[in-house]
């Protein structure tokens, strides 16, 4: 520790860390335009000029050492001077369009020069052009407004991994660009509009809606993915304009993705609900929420009475809240039924299944000495905790994949091994057997049976040898693909059995409020039918909660055809469409996650609330009144609450604990048909769920390519190319789909997405032939 | 002109050998190197020549064209055979840069960015070469040419070849 002076004041400091971070951390304002402190120094802007006692000239704050007994003056004649002149030739190519930019309120530069400029210019000479440069649909340019502090560039090439913007050219010709007209594809892009600390780069969806001061920020919690990104919602009469990061050092930091920024914008999208809707004789008829629960009510006693509680069922997006999940438990056990389900898009319900977790704080996550990825695309999946295993990387933690895809992680990863799903699972497995060896463990039969007796490659060895070094510092981590394989649970066994050997934390990573789901449901997740027992045969009656059967199940279009022969199917949702107007009798709108009050639970437990930041739109109300209402008319006892609060205090208390020891030994591999395409499950990061389907710049961001791909060498043994329509059928449906042709996907297999139009024909099938 | 889009074995070549002159995982080190061959091979470098480097560095292309930017001798279009770059900075322009650039327009009827009908010369204007001390002076492909006077432009231009 150093004790230094700034402006008489005088602080301890850590030796060696930056002026201006000690300054910050004492309460003293230095202005700054390129310094951020998540980002690497730059020292590029020179506003951050002081004076230091026996310096000849001033220093620049965010690049000057502390040293002891340094004596600091950040508003001396000779300080202002210098951050005065640095102001004014900034300013020099400058618009100064205030006025018509959005970045106006909220802008540093604009704030700064209300302390630092002057009130006229001297400069009269013409002032530089940048064209500007289209970057995507979500982030909006304007060039000349850039002071080149290299914060956005240092973005990319820091933390999100990859470079996409560059300055090029030099002195007054510098300007920032991607590689030759190339749009920014990153899944975080959305930050570099925090970080510009001007109006370069601003938000597209958000161009021109309003000023920041004209709306109120409202807390919230980010509906999509299980990091539980705490948010700031930007709020003008009463409807949400704008989605910004909220600190939370815990969790996302100061970052967000921008699945979880720009999702907004589907909030009012047409699609939306906004009536209590009945189908009579075909047609659908608007009506009054007492009218449309207790019809609801009425024919759900009818057919209990008639065809026994285990005729209900309900299937449950994991964006639920917890009081949500709460009431619709508390509602299906009223019935007597365990038929529930939040598992949309899994399909081997076999044995013991570990928790939804990441096995330790997410800030931990980046201690792990070694990580194993399997059946894991993280970067676009969980794409803070992709971000947060990447600082890992470059401090040194050994990252192994094996998987199907040779995924872009934007980090190196110290072995990659990609293979077809059933050579995957023998790996697995051989990995498994030679860690028990190793370690002197024992494991079930089925283990060496799936190994059988394959020698193990020098990766596998390396890999083995590494987990067992790491021990507690190990990490092994399966992604969404893995739920999606029809052998789940070999994958999960297998993961947890090396997992028990070597010590390593256990990930499994679901999506949204997976946790809170898991928690909620606890036993009745084995007691009654799962969503594939939901869809293979009818119910008589069905409730989807904020569900899209055919992109929200594995099973697509098959689900749609079990639920047109259910009974009744009540959608109690935000959005509708076709294919839920055609299967379901009963639309009940349900609020949006800005809309309700509700609760988070992330995948290290951390249970987060949050208000409604706006009102419902139209009819639609809160899913807790819904239900609550809906247990009142369906006489069920312990409904009566009055507070959303009421409902969260009991959903809490009543939280199963966390049992990471709810592992399977045993497994039996569903061997996968010989004949055709071996199956390759994906979910896009922009089809996760409904509100991000509906999404429009989102729609238009690269991530929301959702494509069907084959390696070249099966791309012409098919006799197709790129590009081409190609017909595959499973069983007796069939579906052309339009293929691209990627190395990255092993020989005879075929990556064919979840989620996404055309492929929902292909429901959860682990393989599918080429028809001629 | 075709756009060229390969580098040839012979300039992968060289490309490796800068690359041994730094850590194996300091790529990005020989990037202005693998410029420069590049550009000796081809004349000027192309959106393509410049993927090509990233994909052979294993750098963003960005990067590369970061570099290729900032500094003005690699071409991003192509140029005659012969490249005259003639300083304007201020030692050079105080010693007549000026003259040496009407000269040149007047022999060759062109000015600077510009390039010669049959395609054998162009010229440029850059900024200080470091050869103050020869001012005005101009760089000829490879070669500077200082104390520049008519005379000794006209016969630096007979000497071109073809
Ligand atoms: S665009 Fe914004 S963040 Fe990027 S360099 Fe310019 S001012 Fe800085
Ligand atoms: S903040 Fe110090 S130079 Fe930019
Ligand atoms: S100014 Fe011409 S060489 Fe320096």
């Amino acid at each position: 520790m150093a004790t230094i002076e700034i402006n008489g004041q005088t602080i301890e400091a850590e030796e060696g860390s930056m002026l201006i971070a000690a300054a910050d951390k004492a309460g003293i304002y230095i202005p700054r335009f390129c310094y951020h402190d998540k980002l690497s120094i730059a020292a590029n802007c020179r506003m951050c000029l002081v004076e230091v006692e026996k310096a000849p000239k001033p220093l620049p704050a965010c690049a000057t050492p502390v040293t002891d007994g340094m004596k600091v003056q950040t508003q001396s004649e000779l300080a202002r001077d210098a951050q005065k002149g640095t102001m004014e030739f900034l300013l020099i190519n400058h618009p100064l369009d205030c006025p018509i930019c959005d970045q106006g309120g909220e802008c540093e530069l604009q704030d700064l020069a209300v302390g630092y400029g002057r009130d006229a210019s001297q400069y009269n000479e013409g002032k530089r052009v940048v064209m500007d440069k289209n970057l995507g649909p979500l982030i909006s340019t304007d060039m000349t407004r850039c002071i080149q502090c290299t914060r956005c560039v240092r973005f990319g090439q820091e933390l999100a991994g990859i470079m996409e913007l560059g300055m090029a050219g030099r002195g007054e010709h510098s300007e920032i660009m991607t590689f030759m007209g190339h749009t920014v594809d990153s899944e975080l892009s959305g930050n570099v509009i925090d970080l510009c600390p001007v109006g370069a780069l601003t938000s597209k969806p958000f161009r021109f809606q309003c000023r920041s001061w004209e709306m109120q920020n409202h807390d919230g919690i980010a509906p999509h993915d299980t990091v539980g990104s705490n948010l700031e919602i930007q709020v003008m009469r009463d409807k949400v304009m704008r989605v910004l990061p909220a600190a939370n050092e815990a969790i996302n930091e100061v970052w967000l993705s921008d699945r979880d920024r720009f999702s907004y914008e589907s909030l009012d999208s047409d699609q939306r609900l906004t009536t209590p809707r009945l189908k009579i004789n075909g047609e659908w008829k608007s009506t009054d929420w007492q009218t449309a629960l207790e019809h609801v009510a009425a024919k759900l006693k009818v057919i209990n009475e008639e065809f026994g509680a285990d005729s209900t069922g309900a299937l449950v997006s994991p964006t639920a809240t917890l009081e949500e999940l709460n009431l619709l438990k508390k509602l299906m056990q009223g019935m007597g039924s365990s038929n529930i389900d939040y598992r949309l898009r899994q399909q081997d319900f076999r044995g013991n299944q570990p928790a939804p977790v990441l096995g330790s704080s997410i800030a931990d996550f980046e201690s792990a000495s070694t990580v194993l990825l399997v059946d894991s695309n993280i970067r676009k999946e969980q794409p803070i905790l992709g971000l947060r295993l990447r600082k890992a990387v470059l401090h040194g933690t050994q990252v192994h994949a094996l998987n199907h895809v040779d995924y872009d992680f934007a980090f190196r990863t110290a072995s990659t091994i990609c293979l077809a799903p059933d050579a995957m699972l023998s790996e697995l497995a051989i990995l498994t057997q030679l860690i028990a060896g190793r370690t002197g463990s024992s494991v079930p039969d089925a283990v060496s049976k799936l190994a059988n007796g394959t020698e193990a490659s020098v990766e596998i060895v390396a890999l083995a040898n590494e987990l067992i070094d790491a021990g507690e510092n190990g990490h092994v981590v399966l992604g969404a693909q893995a739920r999606m394989n029809p052998n789940y649970s070999v994958l999960t066994t297998l993961t947890s059995l090396i997992s028990t050997m070597t010590g390593a934390r256990l990930a499994n990573l679901a999506e949204a409020n997976s946790v809170a789901a898991w928690q909620v449901m606890g036993a009745a997740l084995d007691d009654g039918k799962n969503t594939a027992d939901m869809i293979a045969e009818p119910l008589k009656a069905c409730l989807l909660f904020n569900i899209d059967p055919r992109h929200d199940l594995l099973a697509g279009d098959h689900a749609l055809e079990t639920l047109s022969e259910t009974g009744m199917v009540v959608h109690i949702g935000n959005f509708h469409d076709e294919a839920l107007d055609d299967c379901c009798h009963v639309q009940l709108p349900l609020a949006a996650f800005s809309e309700t009050d509700g609760t988070h639970i992330n995948c290290e437990g951390t249970v987060q609330s949050w208000t409604a930041a706006v009102n419902p739109l139209g009819d639609s109300r809160p899913g807790w009144k819904i239900l609550r209402v809906l247990g009142n008319y369906l006489s069920l006892d312990g409904f009566d609450y009055n507070t959303i609060a009421e409902v969260r205090n009991e959903a809490v208390a009543a939280l199963q604990p966390i049992d990471a020891s709810r592992v399977n030994t045993e497994f039996t591999v569903d061997e996968l048909p010989d004949n055709g395409l071996k199956r390759i499950y994906d979910l896009p990061l922009y089809h996760s769920d409904a509100l991000v389907r509906r999404a429009s710049a989102l729609q238009g961001a690269a991530d929301s390519k959702a494509a069907v791909v084959l390696h070249p060498d099966t791309l012409q043994a098919i006799g197709a190319e790129e590009g081409s329509s190609v017909k595959f059928s499973v069983g007796e449906q069939s579906v052309e789909l339009t293929v691209s042709s990627s190395n990255i996907v092993p020989v005879q297999c075929v990556v064919i997405p979840s989620g996404v139009d055309g492929c929902s024909a292909i429901g959860a099938a682990a393989s599918v032939e080429v028809a001629n | 002109m075709s756009v060229p889009t390969t580098l040839s074995d012979a300039s992968l070549a060289e490309i490796d050998l800068e690359l041994a002159k730094y850590p194996a995982d300091r790529r990005q080190s020989a990037v202005m190197a693998a410029l420069r061959i590049a550009q000796d091979e081809h004349g000027w470098l192309s959106k393509e020549i410049m993927e090509r480097i990233a994909e052979y560095l294993d750098i963003p292309p960005i990067h590369v064209y970061e570099v290729a930017t900032f500094y003005s001798m690699y071409e991003h279009k192509p140029v005659g055979k012969h490249k005259i770059s003639v300083c304007t900075n201020v030692s050079c322009l105080l010693c007549g840069s000026g003259g040496v650039l009407d000269h040149l327009k007047d022999k060759l009827g062109i000015g600077p960015g510009e390039t010669t009908s049959d395609g054998r010369v162009t010229i440029k204007e850059v900024e200080c070469l470091g050869a103050c001390g020869g001012a005005p002076m101009m760089q000829v492909d490879k070669d500077y040419h200082e104390f520049l006077t008519a005379e000794k432009i006209d016969k630096i231009l007979e000497g071109l070849d073809g």
